[in-house]
This record gives structure tokens, C-alpha cells and sequence, in this order.
């Protein structure tokens, strides 16, 4: 499928692989039907076709891929479904995958790569420029329904998903809890048939539970997008958190970036600590010890970057003052009043007193030093309100980029449905 | 349970190798059947052939053993009927090799008065394994008054437990202890302190973390179980602690031990053999190491959030599994019981946070069980006598021994033989396993229930 927007009066043509623009490749050359290759994915799928050969050479493969790949003659468009069918050409596909070229649901970020991250990061940014000209539009996902089936409460992230479906092209629709059979308790299982009996191929799931998106994955033929389950992983927020941290201090490769507060209870903390280790950074854990995860840094410590296998630097820092210390990001997290009643905290004064965003606090980091809070914000409990307002923070930057990180992410799934759907 | 024609039949199965830990047997030999009882058993040639004797020879290669004792199964009826019944269960312990079966009262009724104990045992007539039922220790299970054990005891209650409902009060343990001490019977705790566990779904640690799944400390198990061996020491009444799953449980029932207190200890074979690593599909542990050297290959990677890694108490580290392993072979673990915990198919579809805790485990444990003794980290011997003769040794059933005069119940296994775990094949209506698709090395070829063969795999 190709993706074009409109662009003034000249029209701009997407390679169908990679999605990159012919103003961002060497050479971008057109097959039947409206199709595009770049010259970076002409030199991979030659690499592919290589490697497939050396397979079949040391007789380690057996024929089918290898049919389907001369039926598909001369034609471009068909490498992608040689390419990419999962089970004949693994090798392939692993290949595929390291340049983020596919990637069916998007669940957590624990096995990204940095490879990974920096080409979404990278089309995050095109699509951030789209987002300038309101009446831009991709039809990536055209004629796909894409469905937000949110089972908790969620304005900013739905939202979010919402816009960045439409610009997408997809037909965006919204299941909330409240509003549709899971309160009369049908299983997820059955909903998800349901949903999918309705024609929905990208499913962008909220839920409590941990683990709900990977449930949906293992039956749906479409997509999962994770917008956030359980304590578990938010990846398109960590995503749109890195996003936003770069615009502003460059690479995140050896700063310090520090997560304040609730972390037991945080998908986002998770999310973030995947990403911004796979990216580098140092990030610094502060909380009260009863709302920090059981055996934290020895989990990240005993699982290196994927690709490059680099150690991920988590430590745990339980006085505010020193974590705060020549930090380079500030990330604060909500600290739920639930938090008090489950004997967790003292009271909400003395988590402010002791962990508080303040001004005097922040003063401690780095005079360039970032604010940021996934929201929505408890305002003079974790951060006060001239530190949430203040001059550092660019929370509500984080929303906008939302966004443009959404399309980035739905971008990477329609290439992988293509991929799997053999167009 | 013997029919007719089989009741004074006289059968000899010889040739195979004859494991029975009661009397320290371990040789090619032969076991004389008269009835529902054995007349003889020993080393071949040991034992006389009679005239008129039906022998069955037996591959060499084959072991035969006392019938499998289990301690702990959920058997769910009454009440439960979609996940098993008492049919469905036994015909998954004739598969599995287990001929005895104590079933826990967590049905629906509870198992707390002689009408259920006598509706359990009507049932389980004529079924493939002997029912022994378990009865409540407090009434409904609701941890506030006394089930009334002497007539419980009466009625053919083999023991005590409100498992699955574990006793939160100090005091009513104290007094269960107490009462049941001089009915000869023991009284067996799922130790879990339910103020520290909440609603925890898997072990507490780094996996627990990663999946942002509620975690379930060590310490909520280690805590129920110093408070109850304390009031061992109060009582001395005999307690049986249920499926231990951490290192520190093995220490302080091996301490207990040493005092001399009346103490015996289970576990099972997926707290031995499986880790926490699991639920994130990273096979590690026991089971997943012996399979990579009997194979040749590793354990491909399983999926995230399989509901079927959900059981309780939750499935633990490697290093518990090293601990729970040396407890066993020291002695202070005496038993390995299932936990057979069978659940229908919507109970466990679901968010791994909102599945039914349990594993259906009567035809998977002696395939898993077998791997350690494939890998030379645990003998055969000890492997049998822990299913057999010392659970039956434990709570005094008739079982679990090829003596002279014991009942005929016999398991035979090919312990070579490569199988593949399909749970749509099992017996019980519990599919639930997180072993699905799984080789393993082993099988029950027949199983005998009071001289007669009551399972035999195709």
C-alpha cells in the first residue's frame, strides 16, 4: 500500500516498506498499482534474497519460501510477502525486524532494540511536521477499522489514539467499558472475536490487566497497540517521553533521567526504564520504598539491550536531593490517593513533603533540566504547580507529541499487516 | 471393587523391575496377585509360581510400583462438575498411575459434615481409584468454627484442611490442632498469610516486576507455617504442611523435624520442576534444564501471561526449586502430591490477574517427575517411594506397598518411553497444564486397583 499526502500543489510518494519519502532516499522507484520501493529497501531485500540463497545452498531450508519466492517473479511488491512469511522464512523476518521494518503489535518495549527505536523515533518526527498542516492526511490505514477499546478511563490517551488513526486514514472507533458488554461480563476472548467479526484490525487496548494486549495478540489475525495495561508497560507514552526529551536535550546516551514517585504502580515507569536504558540514558530511580517494585535493579541488570547487548543502567536512589543532583530529566509520576488507604504511605502530606516536585528541589538538577508527567497531574501533591507550569516543563508538549509518535507506531503495524497479508 | 470372576483369581506380573520402597525392594522380579491382595512379591525366582496362575510377563525394561498415593487432589464434585468430577478425576489417576486419591473439601458443599463425606464415597464407587475425602477443619471453610471432626473422622475423613481457604486465626488452628489430635488424624494447612498475600497472582520478584503482575511473597507462605509449627509444639498433634514452595518452608519443617515435632511436608511436582520464569514463557528451572539434556535442544520459549503458569501457592524461583529438591531427598519433604487442580476452559481464558489458580496435574506428574531421575538428580527409588509409601506412611492408609497382604494396587511404566503431553487427550475435565505439547520420557502402561487392571494405555 502507498502512502501519499498531499504537499502543496507536488504530491509526495512514500516507498510501501519503510515509508520514507522520496525527499529522504536516494531513489525511489514506482511498480504497478500505485507501489513504491526505495533504493535502502531494493539493497535489503537483495540481502534477503541472499541470505535465503545461502540457505538453501547448506540445505538447511525447506522449498516452500523458496516457491512462493519464483512465483513471484520479477514482481517487487511480492518480496514483501516472501520476505516476511513467519514461519517459511524466519531468518528473513528477523532481518526485517532488526530494521524495524515490521512489527505486528506493539505490546512492551522491553525487546527493542536501539536500531528500533531510532527509526520510529525518526518517522516521529516526519509525522510531528504533518501534524503542522491540519488538513494532512496518510492513508496508511485506509479502509482498516482500527478500534480503541478502552477499559479504564482515558481521555488524553484515547484521544491521543483517536487522532492518530484518523490522520492515518483508518476508520477510528471507541469501546469504553461503561459503554459496551464488558460490564455485563463478556470475556475479553469474546469481544475481541467480536470486534474482529466487525472488520477491526488494529485493536489499541487499555486495561487493568496486565497482560491483556498479549492476550488479544495471541488471537487476533490484525494488530495490538498496548495504550496501557495493568502496572505493565504504556510503550507509546515511554515512546512520546523519549520523543520529547530529544527535541530537547539531544541524544538521552549518558544523561540522567530520573523517575519520581509511584513506580510499583507505574506502566509508564516500566515503559520508560525499557526505552530509555535501550537508548543509554541513566535512569534513577526515587520513591518511597514502598512504592518501588521488588528486586527492580537486578530485573534490568539481568536483561542487556537487545542488538547490542549493553547493560542497562537502573539504580535506585530513595532521597529525592541526591537523585535530583545534576539530573538532566525530571519525570514525575501520579501518585494515587489509594496509595494512603493501602497502607503504603503515612499521607499524602508527607509524600509531598518528602517527594514533591518543588522548585527548591528541582533547583538541584541541571539548570537546563526537563520537567515532564505522563498526567494527568495530581497539582501541589507530586509536583507543584510552578514546577508543573514552570519554565522546565514540557508536559504539555509530551501531549502534542503523543500524537505524532502514535502515527509513527501505527505506521510500523500497517507495514507489518501488509507484510502479512501478502499485498 | 473386584468383580466375580476376578475375585479369587491368582495373577503373577514378573519380569520387569520391581520397585517397591516398603520393604526395600528394587530388583527384576515378579508379584503374585491373589484377589484384591498380594500374596507375594521379591526378586524373580524368589516368588513360588502356583498351578492355575494367570502370569503376565512383563518387558524388562518396565518398572512396577506400589499405585501412586495422592495427598492432595480437587476432585470438585460436588458442585464443581464442569472442571472434574469424581469419575473424571479417578479416571485421570488410573492415566496418570495413582491409585489413592484424598480429595479436599473446597467443593460446593464444603466437605464438613457426614452427608458429603457419604455422598463422596457413594460416588467414587466403582471408580478407578480409591476416593479418600478430606474433610474441612472449620465449618464452610469460613475459618471461624469447628467442622464437627469426631464424626467427620467417623465417616471416612482421612484428614483436615480448609485449603484454599487457608486458617487466618492463630487460635482456631491452635484448637483444630488440638481436637483432631486424639482422632489419629492429621490436620494439613496451605500455609498463606492472607494479609500479606492479597491478592498477589505469581511469586514476588523480578519476573513478577517485568510483568507489573501482583506479586506473592515467600514470606506469606514462611510466616502461616512458623505460626503453625509453633502450635505443633503447643499441641503435639500432627500437622501436614501442604505444598511447600520456597527454600525457607524446607528449613523450617527440617528444624521442626529435628525437634521431633509430629511434622510431615508435601510438595508437588510443578513447585519442584517450574519456575516464576514461566509465566513470561522463559522456560528455566529443573524441568526445562533436564528436557535441554535428554533432547539435545533447548525448550523453545513459551508465551506471556499463560494462565496455565497460574497456580497457588505460585511458582517460585530456581533456587526454590533447588531447596524443595534437597528437602525431598533428606527427608524433610516426606511427599509429592499433585495439587491437581482441575479448571474448565473459561476459567482460565481470561486476564492472567482474573484466572482460576491451578494446574491439572494426575497425568502429567510421573512424566515430569522423571526427567530429574533421567538426569540422575533424584533416584528412582526415592521418586516412587515419595508417590507410594510415604504418603501412605504419613496419614496410615492402606497403600502405597507390594507387601504380602497389601492391596493389589499397582502401577506399571514404560519409564522410557517418549509421550506428548495433548491435554484434549487427558482424562480430566481440567486441560489445564502449562506443559501442552511438551516430550517427556515416561508413561504408565497399566494401572491395577485391588488385583485389577483398571488402565491400560493403548
Amino acid at each position: 500500500m502507498s502512502t501519499r499526502i498531499t504537499h502543496g500543489a507536488r504530491m509526495e510518494y512514500h516507498c510501501s516498506f519503510c515509508g520514507k519519502t522520496q525527499d529522504q532516499v536516494k531513489r525511489l522507484i514506482a511498480g504497478p498499482n500505485s507501489v513504491y520501493i526505495c533504493n535502502e529497501c531494493v539493497a535489503l531485500c537483495s540481502e534477503i534474497i541472499t541470505e535465503e540463497e545461502n540457505f538453501r545452498e547448506t540445505g538447511k531450508r525447506s522449498g516452500g519460501a523458496m516457491a512462493a519466492q519464483e512465483q513471484a517473479g520479477g514482481r517487487v511488491s511480492s518480496a514483501v510477502a516472501v520476505a516476511t512469511d513467519e514461519r517459511s522464512s524466519v531468518e528473513s523476518l528477523s532481518a526485517m525486524k532488526k530494521r524495524s521494518l515490521l512489527r505486528r503489535h506493539i505490546i512492551d518495549l522491553d525487546d527493542w532494540s536501539p536500531t528500533e527505536l531510532r527509526a520510529l523515533l525518526d518517522r516521529a518526527a516526519v509525522m510531528r511536521e504533518a501534524l503542522a498542516d491540519p488538513t494532512k492526511r496518510f492513508d496508511t490505514l485506509r479502509g482498516r477499522v482500527m478500534v480503541n477499546l478502552f477499559y479504564e478511563n482515558s481521555t488524553r490517551t484515547r484521544v491521543s489514539f483517536e487522532l492518530a488513526g484518523k490522520r492515518m486514514g483508518a476508520d477510528v472507533t471507541n469501546v469504553t467499558a461503561s459503554a459496551s458488554s464488558v460490564t455485563k461480563g463478556e470475556s475479553l476472548h469474546d469481544t475481541v472475536a467480536t470486534l474482529q467479526a466487525l472488520g477491526a484490525s488494529v485493536i489499541v487496548v487499555r486495561s487493568s490487566q496486565s497482560g491483556a494486549p498479549d492476550m488479544i495478540a495471541r488471537y487476533i489475525n490484525g494488530a495490538v497497540l498496548n495504550a496501557g495495561d495493568g502496572w505493565r508497560g504504556h510503550p507509546t507514552q515511554a515512546l512520546l517521553d523519549l520523543f520529547t526529551m530529544e527535541r530537547h536535550i539531544g541524544s538521552v546516551a549518558g544523561k540522567r533521567i530520573v523517575i519520581l514517585g509511584d513506580i510499583l504502580h507505574s506502566r509508564v515507569a516500566r515503559s520508560n526504564i525499557w526505552a530509555l536504558t535501550a537508548m543509554g540514558a541513566e535512569v534513577i530511580l526515587c520513591a518511597p520504598p514502598t512504592l518501588l517494585p521488588y528486586e527492580t535493579v537486578a530485573l534490568y541488570t539481568a536483561r542487556p539491550t537487545p542488538e547490542t547487548s549493553a547493560p542497562r543502567k537502573v539504580t535506585i536512589e530513595p532521597h529525592i536531593e541526591r537523585a535530583l543532583e545534576g539530573a538532566d530529566v525530571v519525570m514525575a509520576l501520579r501518585l494515587q490517593r489509594e496509595r494512603q488507604q493501602a497502607g503504603l504511605l503515612p499521607s499524602l502530606r508527607e509524600y509531598t513533603l518528602r517527594y514533591g516536585l518543588t522548585p527548591e528541589r528541582l533547583a538541584l538538577a541541571k539548570s537546563n533540566a526537563l520537567v515532564m508527567h505522563p498526567g494527568p497531574m495530581n497539582e501541589g501533591v507530586e509536583i507543584d504547580p510552578a514546577v508543573a507550569h514552570g519554565a522546565a516543563s514540557v508536559i504539555e508538549e509530551q501531549v502534542t507529541n503523543g500524537v505524532a509518535i502514535r502515527m509513527a507506531a501505527l505506521e510500523l503495524i500497517a507495514g507489518a499487516l501488509v507484510a502479512q497479508e501478502g499485498r | 471393587m473386584a468383580t466375580d470372576e476376578t475375585a479369587n483369581e491368582t495373577i503373577l506380573l514378573r519380569g520387569a523391575r520391581v520397585i517397591d520402597p516398603s520393604q526395600g525392594l528394587d530388583a527384576p522380579g515378579a508379584v503374585l496377585i491373589q484377589g484384591e491382595r498380594i500374596v507375594a512379591s521379591g526378586p524373580i525366582g524368589t516368588v513360588s509360581v502356583p498351578d492355575g496362575v494367570r502370569v503376565i510377563d512383563l518387558p524388562a525394561g518396565w518398572v512396577v510400583a506400589p499405585g501412586f498415593v495422592d495427598l492432595h487432589a480437587h476432585l470438585r464434585e460436588p458442585g464443581f462438575e464442569a472442571k472434574e468430577t469424581i469419575q473424571t478425576g479417578a479416571q485421570a489417576a488410573a492415566r496418570g498411575g495413582f491409585t489413592t486419591l484424598c480429595c479436599m473439601p473446597n467443593t460446593q458443599p464444603v466437605i464438613d459434615s457426614r452427608a458429603t463425606i457419604e455422598y463422596v464415597l457413594h460416588v467414587a464407587h466403582g471408580a478407578p481409584a480409591r476416593v479418600r475425602p478430606i474433610a474441612a477443619i472449620s465449618k464452610g471453610e469460613a475459618g471461624r468454627e469447628l467442622s464437627e471432626m469426631g464424626e467427620l473422622a467417623e465417616a471416612g475423613a482421612v484428614a483436615f484442611s480448609d485449603d484454599g481457604r487457608p486458617v487466618q486465626s492463630s487460635h482456631l488452628m491452635r484448637s483444630a490442632l488440638s481436637y483432631a489430635a486424639p482422632l489419629g488424624l492429621p490436620v494439613v494447612e496451605h500455609c498463606q498469610d492472607d494479609d500479606l498475600v492479597g491478592d498477589g497472582v505469581m511469586h514476588e520478584g523480578q519476573i513478577a516486576t517485568m510483568l507489573g503482575l501482583k506479586g506473592w511473597p515467600a514470606a506469606g507462605e514462611t510466616i502461616t507455617l512458623a505460626r503453625d509449627l509453633e502450635l505443633v509444639r503447643l499441641t503435639g498433634a500432627r500437622y501436614h504442611a501442604a505444598h511447600l514452595s520456597v527454600a525457607g518452608a524446607v528449613d523450617l519443617v527440617r528444624a521442626a523435624k529435628r525437634d521431633g515435632l509430629p511434622v510431615t511436608a508435601e510438595v508437588t511436582p510443578h513447585h519442584l520442576l517450574l519456575t516464576d520464569a514461566w509465566v513470561a514463557g522463559e522456560r528455566t528451572g529443573p524441568l526445562a534444564e533436564a528436557l535441554a539434556i535428554m533432547t539435545g535442544e533447548p525448550l523453545a520459549t513459551g508465551v506471556r501471561y499463560d494462565t496455565n503458569t497460574k497456580v497457588n501457592p505460585p511458582l517460585r524461583t530456581a533456587e526454590d526449586c533447588a531447596a524443595l529438591l534437597d528437602g525431598l531427598l533428606d527427608g524433610t519433604i516426606d511427599v509429592i502430591a499433585t495439587d491437581h487442580a482441575p479448571h474448565t476452559i473459561v476459567d482460565k481464558d481470561c486476564e492472567y490477574g482474573e484466572a482460576a489458580f491451578g494446574i491439572s496435574g494426575l497425568e502429567t506428574a510421573l512424566g515430569a517427575l522423571l526427567t530429574l531421575v533421567h538426569t540422575g538428580k533424584l533416584p528412582l527409588a526415592t521418586l516412587i517411594a515419595t508417590l507410594s509409601h510415604r504418603p501412605a506412611q504419613a496419614w496410615g492408609l492402606d497403600a502405597g506397598a507390594l507387601r504380602p497382604g497389601a492391596l493389589a494396587d499397582i502401577t506399571i511404566f514404560d519409564p522410557d518411553e517418549w509421550w506428548t503431553v495433548e491435554p484434549a487427550q487427558f482424562a480430566s475435565r481440567g486441560k489445564n497444564t502449562p506443559l501442552t505439547g511438551l516430550r517427556l520420557r515416561g508413561r504408565v502402561r497399566q494401572t491395577w486397583l485391588g488385583g485389577r487392571q483398571v488402565y491400560e494405555a493403548q
